[in-house]
């Protein structure tokens, strides 16, 4: 469907990657963690490799959580967009095929948040 | 000697005034075409054929209303200047009250300003001429409930914390662009769209639920001066609301292709509508020191039943309920809980002072949500509770993931099952955006090349575009998040954090003791 309008009606998107000075927007959120209330959004570079999230971004997001300690990544479930996801750590956003403004969930199994409530 | 059998009338007849002053205003121009003089009255697909028929909703002349009007403020300023001079904020139940109100002035208030402005647009561009009186009317009435309510409100910033920038903050601060954008969203349709979306969706189907929660708020806290212009506005509001029917009937009897039409409309702006009550959810659930109801039983009355009986009247029409109806009544048992939760974390974001609830508030929440608050929610509320106990409170510093449409953090669960977020994406010439609902997605998909201009918020923030003029991203010490604060003009650390420990919580108990007894005060 299109706008009605007047006239043409054309604009540029307000958050597009060149806009974001490069940096390629990512949103995470942690399954069955409802204590951080929604995903979080990222301005990451898109050189920066994968495994950088997991190590200096996600303790400061997600730590004061009290099972975030007992995270297993090695075991994390993935997905990006909805679908089933396999990043390699050591590989780059870009080189693992992550788009701009890109949507991953992650499921740490056995980790049901606070009393089993997804909290 | 005059003869007086003879002489003129002096004065017309209720039938004869009210005939000459609210119709024949208008004249074919000749000039200029009438499609140039009435730009936007046909460009989105309404067809109207005769205006002669538009019902004046409520007999009232120009004259009347100024007569009317002028009463009733003089009722509310002597009311209300007898409460700042009785410092009548000492009788409320309590200073977390405040924050209700804080979220009113900023949220609420511009948006009033905005529907005199909505109004006046909309009044020069119908064309009949019984409508455009009736949106004059409404859009003064805004006005002057914008400025009733900033004037009632203005007692406390004298005394109180958070009521100083509301007007800079509304065009600024996260949360905010989720009043403002609906809004601006409305202002920017077209005249027909902007009477569904704000004269019936608005006025009608949810008004009961933004004003009746804060007002018997404002009565059930001790606040006179918030309550005064409440009931001011109260027979205001009626006449909105039979103009919002009006404006709908009107068009669904005009034409039938009008129909559809009328119903995305619908659809679409009791979604919007919907959204931005989330503000009140947790408003009634959570700030009021003395709870009038909750969420739920407001929704079932105000929404379920009042709303319920509306659409099986408009049903003559071919409407039907809007998309989303259902959800919303499902959702009822969980919306002000997450909501709550978001500013409890984002603490430091909010020109308010937020706190976890009480035990004795829990016990309220499970007693009102005996199916959900136990089960889903009140484990979060304890462990925040024991961090707090610990001196280690929540603060969630990391931005959120927002909607594309209502600008809602992405805090909304599935419908029927609330231990996971809702998440719906669209794709748009090769840019992928996000919403909250399928109700969002919905409205994100039929007019995309809107809302991909949506001003979000935190995307904003990471452009580097909510910084003041003397703030320096090079310096070493550079804290972005209390940047974009300052920017916000939050006095930073009295405005925000938690209630506890507050200056409005030390000074409200300091001057209610100097009401009760000798004790000498400090400061």
């Amino acid at each position: 469907m299109a706008v009605k309008a007047v006239k043409e009606y054309v604009f540029d998107p307000a958050d597009t990657q060149e806009k974001m000075g490069g940096a390629q927007l990512t949103f995470i959120g942690w399954l069955d963690h409802l204590m951080f209330c929604a995903p979080f959004a990222f301005p990451f570079p898109p050189d920066m490799p994968f495994g950088a999230i997991i190590e200096a971004v996600l303790p400061g997001a997600f730590g004061q959580h009290p099972e975030f300690a007992q995270i297993d990544w090695s075991t994390v479930v993935w997905t990006k967009g909805g679908q089933p996801f396999h990043p390699d750590p050591s590989k780059s956003l870009a080189e693992n095929g992550m788009r701009h403004k890109d949507s991953l969930t992650f499921r740490a199994p056995g980790l049901t948040g606070i009393k089993g409530t997804s909290s | 000697m005059t003869d007086i059998a003879n002489a003129p009338k002096k004065k017309l007849g209720l039938k004869e005034r009210y005939a000459l002053m609210t119709r024949g205003l208008d004249w074919e121009t000749t000039y200029q075409p009438m499609e140039k003089v009435f730009p936007y009255a046909t460009y989105e697909g309404i067809k109207i054929h005769d205006w002669d028929k538009w019902e004046d909703p409520f007999r009232l002349t120009m004259d009347a209303y100024w007569k009317y009007q002028a009463e009733k403020e003089q009722k509310l300023y002597a009311i209300m200047d007898a409460f700042a001079q009785n410092n009548g904020h000492l009788g409320l139940t309590d200073a977390r009250y405040l924050n209700s109100l804080k979220l009113f002035l900023t949220g609420v208030s511009p948006l009033e300003y905005m529907a005199h402005r909505g109004f006046a647009h909309v009044g020069r561009q119908l064309p009949g001429v019984g409508a455009r009186v009736a949106c004059q009317m409404q859009s003064l009435d805004e006005l002057r409930h914008a400025q009733t309510q900033i004037h009632s409100m203005s007692n406390y910033n004298k005394l109180y914390d958070g009521f100083h920038s509301w007007r800079h903050m509304h065009d600024r601060v996260w949360y905010l662009s989720v009043p403002k954008s609906f809004f601006d969203d409305a202002i920017t349709a077209g005249p027909f769209e902007y009477m569904i979306a704000i004269g019936f969706s608005f006025e009608y189907v949810l008004t009961n639920l933004l004003f009746v929660p804060f007002i018997s708020g404002a009565a059930y806290n001790g606040d006179m001066g918030a309550m005064a212009f409440g009931f001011s506005a109260q027979s205001d509001e009626s006449r909105h609301m039979t103009l919002g029917l009006e404006a709908i009937k009107f068009m669904l009897e005009q034409d039938p292709d009008n129909l559809p039409i009328v119903q995305h409309w619908i659809d679409k702006w009791f979604w919007r509508g919907y959204r931005v009550l989330t503000l009140v959810a947790m408003m009634l659930d959570y700030m009021l020191p003395k709870k009038v109801m909750s969420w739920k039983e407001a929704w079932e009355i105000y929404a379920e039943q009042n709303g319920g009986a509306l659409f099986a009247d408009l049903a003559r029409y071919g409407i039907r309920p809007p998309l989303g109806w259902q959800q919303a009544c499902d959702d009822k048992d969980h919306l002000s809980h997450q909501a709550w939760a978001t500013f409890y974390q984002y603490q430091a974001a909010a020109p308010f002072h937020t706190w976890v609830p009480s035990e004795e508030d829990m016990a309220w929440e499970a007693e009102k949500y005996p199916d959900t608050f136990d089960k889903h929610y009140r484990a979060r509320f304890e462990e925040w509770t024991r961090m707090e106990a610990e001196g280690n409170r929540f603060n969630n510093g990391t931005l959120p993931q927002l909607c594309q449409v209502c600008q809602i953090p992405m805090l909304f669960t599935e419908p029927g099952d609330p231990t996971r977020i809702c998440y719906r994406e669209s794709e748009y010439n090769g840019e992928t955006y996000h919403t909250c609902s399928d109700g969002c997605k919905n409205i994100f998909d039929h007019e995309q090349e809107k809302y991909i201009q949506a001003w979000l918020p935190v995307h904003q923030i990471y452009r580097g575009a909510c910084f003041g003029p003397d703030a320096d991203p090079t310096s070493p010490d550079f804290n972005p998040l209390l940047e974009v604060i300052k920017w916000y003009r939050y006095d930073v650390g009295v405005d925000n954090l938690p209630y506890e420990g507050s200056r409005d919580q030390q000074n409200f108990q300091a001057w209610k003791q100097m009401t009760t007894s000798n004790a000498p005060t400090a400061g």
